[in-house]
C-alpha cells in the first residue's frame, strides 16, 4: 500500500497533520481513490497520531466520507419531500434499470454508484441529483437517460 | 403586529456598488462601536434560524480578550426546503464576504472561514474568485482578516454552530453543551463568531443603507427584510425576499397554487400550518427565521410528508444523545404501527408526549424541533395519520 502512504504524506503536507487537518485530508484521500478504504485510515491515524477508532469514527459521520467501496461516479439523488413530491422515484427507478443495481449499491465495473441523500439545497428546481460535485435539477426519467447516457457512453 | 400585507423588498440582491468592497471601505472608517450599535438598533436577528440578535453577538464577542478570535459564515445549510444561502454565495458573495470582514473589524478577528456543505463544492471556483479580490482590497484597507473555504462532509447537525466547530476541529459532528459559547470558547477554543450567510449579508446591507431605513421593514418583533425559499406545490418556486410580518394567508394567495392544504414554515425543523391557521398566523413571529416554506397542496398524503421528515430525522440525529437517538427512530416505528393497525390511533397522543419529552430533554436544536412538525402535523392532520 506504498500508494496510500504516498497520498497521506502529500495530502499532510498540504493541510497539516494536526486534528483539523482530518477532514481536508480525508476528503484528499476520496477525491482521489473513491471511498476510505481500511488501509488509508490506517494510514491517517498513523500521520496524525491518533487511534484509527477515531479516524474510522469521525468518518463513519458524515455521509460524503464513505469507508465503504464506491464507484468512480457517486450518484446522489435528494430524497427530502419537496424531490420527492416531484417525482423522485420514478427518477431512481429509471436509474436502477440503466445500471442494473438497486440504491446503495455499486456497479460490478465499480464505474457507478446509485445513492439516496437528504437535501442538496435544489428544492425550488427537483427532482434534483448530483454526480460526484456536478447538479443536475428538474430531473424526470427522460432527462436522466440523456445525462445517465452520456456518462455510461463517454465518462471513464 | 402584523401589517397584513406581503410587500416584495429588493434590498439584498440589489446590485453591488459600483466599486468593489465600497461598504467595507466606508464601514472602516466608523467607529466600531458605532457599528455594533447601528447593527444591535437595526433589530438584526439571526436568519439561520435560531434567531439570536446578531448586534448583541457581535458586542460580547468584542469584549472577550484573546490573541486570536475566529468568524465563521455557517454556510451548512441543510434544512431541507432551504436554498437561499446557495443563491447568496451564487449571485451576491461580496456582500456576505463583507459582511464577514465588517464583523471581523469590529469584534477584532483576523482569521474565518466560509463551513461550506459539501453538496454545494460546484460553487468552490467561484467563490475563490470573489476571496482573491477580497483579499486585494483587505490589504489595500489595511485590515488584517483573512478568509478560506473549509468543506463540510454531509451532516446535517453541522449546522448547529459548536456541532460545525467540532467538524472543523476533525471530530464527529457532535454539539457540545452551551454554555460556554462559541463567541467565549469556539474554534480550537477561541472565541469565535458563528453567522449565518444571510446574517452577514443584511449586516452589509445595514451598514450600506443605514439603520433607520432598514428598521422601516418589519414588525416590532422582526426587523428587516428576510430571504423566503419556495418550493413544494407552487408555480413560483425560488427565492423571494419579502418584509416581515405578513400573513401566512397572503403568502399562500401569492406563492400557492389555488389549492393549497398546507404550509410548511422553518423547515422540518418549524411548524406545518394547516389553511384554517393560515389566517392568524404571521411568518417569523413564534416560528423560526430560516425562511424555509414548503407548500404542500390537496392532494398530498400528510402521513407520507411526516413519514419522509422522521426518516430524515432518524438518520440525521447524530446519536450522542439518548432522546433523539431513539425517540426519532421510535416515533418513525410509531407513526408506521399506528397506519398499519398494529396500535390504535390513541398511540399517536403517547407519541406527541414522546416528541414533547424530546424537546425538554435533547441535547441541542435537532432533537429539540422534532416535536415542532410532529405535533403539528399529528394534531392538525389526525385523521390521516389514521386511515
Amino acid at each position: 500500500m506504498a500508494e496510500v502512504k504516498e497520498l497521506v504524506k502529500e495530502l499532510s503536507g498540504k493541510y497539516g497533520n494536526k486534528r483539523e487537518s482530518l477532514i481536508p485530508i480525508l476528503q484528499g484521500i476520496i477525491d482521489r481513490n473513491y471511498y476510505l478504504s481500511k488501509e488509508a485510515m490506517l494510514e491517517v491515524a498513523r500521520e496524525l497520531d491518533v487511534s484509527a477508532a477515531e479516524i474510522y469514527g469521525t468518518a463513519s459521520f458524515y455521509s460524503f466520507l464513505d469507508t465503504e467501496a464506491k464507484g468512480k461516479y457517486k450518484i446522489r439523488v435528494c430524497k427530502s419531500i419537496t424531490c420527492d413530491m416531484k417525482g423522485k422515484n420514478s427518477v431512481v427507478a429509471t436509474m436502477e434499470g440503466m445500471l442494473k443495481i438497486k440504491v446503495g449499491e455499486t456497479t460490478q465495473d465499480e464505474r457507478f454508484s446509485l445513492l439516496e441523500t437528504n437535501c442538496i439545497g435544489l428544492c425550488d428546481e427537483g427532482p434534483a441529483m448530483l454526480i460526484n460535485d456536478e447538479c443536475f435539477t428538474k430531473l424526470t426519467p427522460e432527462k436522466v437517460r440523456t445525462i445517465l447516457g452520456d456518462y455510461v457512453r463517454n465518462k471513464f | 403586529m402584523s401589517n397584513n400585507k406581503l410587500r416584495v423588498v429588493d434590498v439584498i440582491f440589489s446590485p453591488y456598488s459600483v466599486a468593489p468592497y465600497e461598504i467595507l471601505k466606508n464601514t472602516l472608517k466608523k467607529d466600531k462601536e458605532q457599528v455594533i450599535k447601528d447593527i444591535i438598533e437595526s433589530g438584526l436577528r439571526g436568519r439561520g434560524g435560531a434567531g439570536f440578535p446578531t448586534g448583541m453577538k457581535w458586542k460580547f464577542a468584542a469584549q472577550q480578550k484573546s490573541d486570536i478570535k475566529y468568524v465563521i459564515c455557517n454556510a451548512d445549510e441543510g434544512e431541507p426546503g432551504t436554498f437561499k444561502d446557495r443563491k447568496l454565495l451564487v449571485e451576491v458573495p461580496r456582500k456576505v464576504i463583507s459582511g464577514m470582514a465588517i464583523c471581523a473589524y469590529v469584534t477584532g478577528a483576523t482569521k474565518g472561514f466560509i463551513y461550506l456543505r459539501r453538496e454545494y463544492r460546484y460553487l468552490v471556483p467561484k467563490l475563490k474568485e470573489e476571496l482573491a479580490l477580497y483579499h486585494e482590497n483587505a490589504k489595500l484597507l489595511g485590515l488584517d482578516f483573512t478568509i478560506e473555504i473549509f468543506m463540510g462532509a454531509g451532516a446535517y447537525v453541522c449546522g448547529e454552530e459548536t456541532a460545525l466547530i467540532e467538524s472543523m476541529e476533525g471530530k464527529r459532528g457532535e454539539p457540545r453543551n452551551k454554555p460556554p459559547y462559541p463567541i467565549q470558547v469556539g474554534y480550537l477554543d477561541k472565541p469565535t463568531i458563528v453567522n449565518n450567510v444571510e446574517t452577514f449579508a443584511s449586516s452589509a446591507m445595514i451598514c450600506r443603507i443605514g439603520c433607520a431605513e432598514y428598521k422601516k421593514l418589519g414588525t416590532d418583533d422582526q426587523r428587516g427584510s428576510k430571504l423566503f425559499s419556495v418550493s413544494g406545490d407552487s408555480p413560483k418556486e425560488g427565492v423571494h425576499e419579502l418584509e416581515l410580518g405578513m400573513t401566512l394567508e397572503a403568502f399562500a394567495e401569492e406563492f400557492g397554487d389555488g389549492d393549497t392544504k398546507a404550509v410548511q414554515v422553518g423547515g422540518v425543523a418549524g411548524f406545518c400550518i394547516p389553511r384554517k391557521k393560515f389566517k392568524t398566523t404571521i411568518i417569523g413571529e413564534g416560528n423560526t427565521t430560516g425562511g424555509s416554506t414548503m407548500i404542500f397542496n390537496s392532494s398530498r398524503s400528510m402521513y407520507h410528508v411526516l413519514h419522509n421528515y422522521l426518516d430524515f430525522y432518524a438518520e440525521e440525529s447524530c446519536g450522542q444523545c439518548t432522546p433523539c437517538r431513539v425517540g426519532t427512530q421510535q416515533l418513525l416505528k410509531g407513526i408506521e404501527a399506528v397506519k398499519a393497525g398494529i396500535k390504535k390511533p390513541e398511540y399517536l397522543d403517547q407519541l406527541v408526549k414522546l416528541s414533547d419529552t424530546m424537546r425538554m430533554t435533547s441535547k441541542c436544536g435537532l432533537g429539540q424541533s422534532v416535536t415542532n412538525s410532529f405535533s403539528s402535523i399529528v394534531k392538525n392532520f389526525r385523521e390521516e395519520m389514521i386511515y
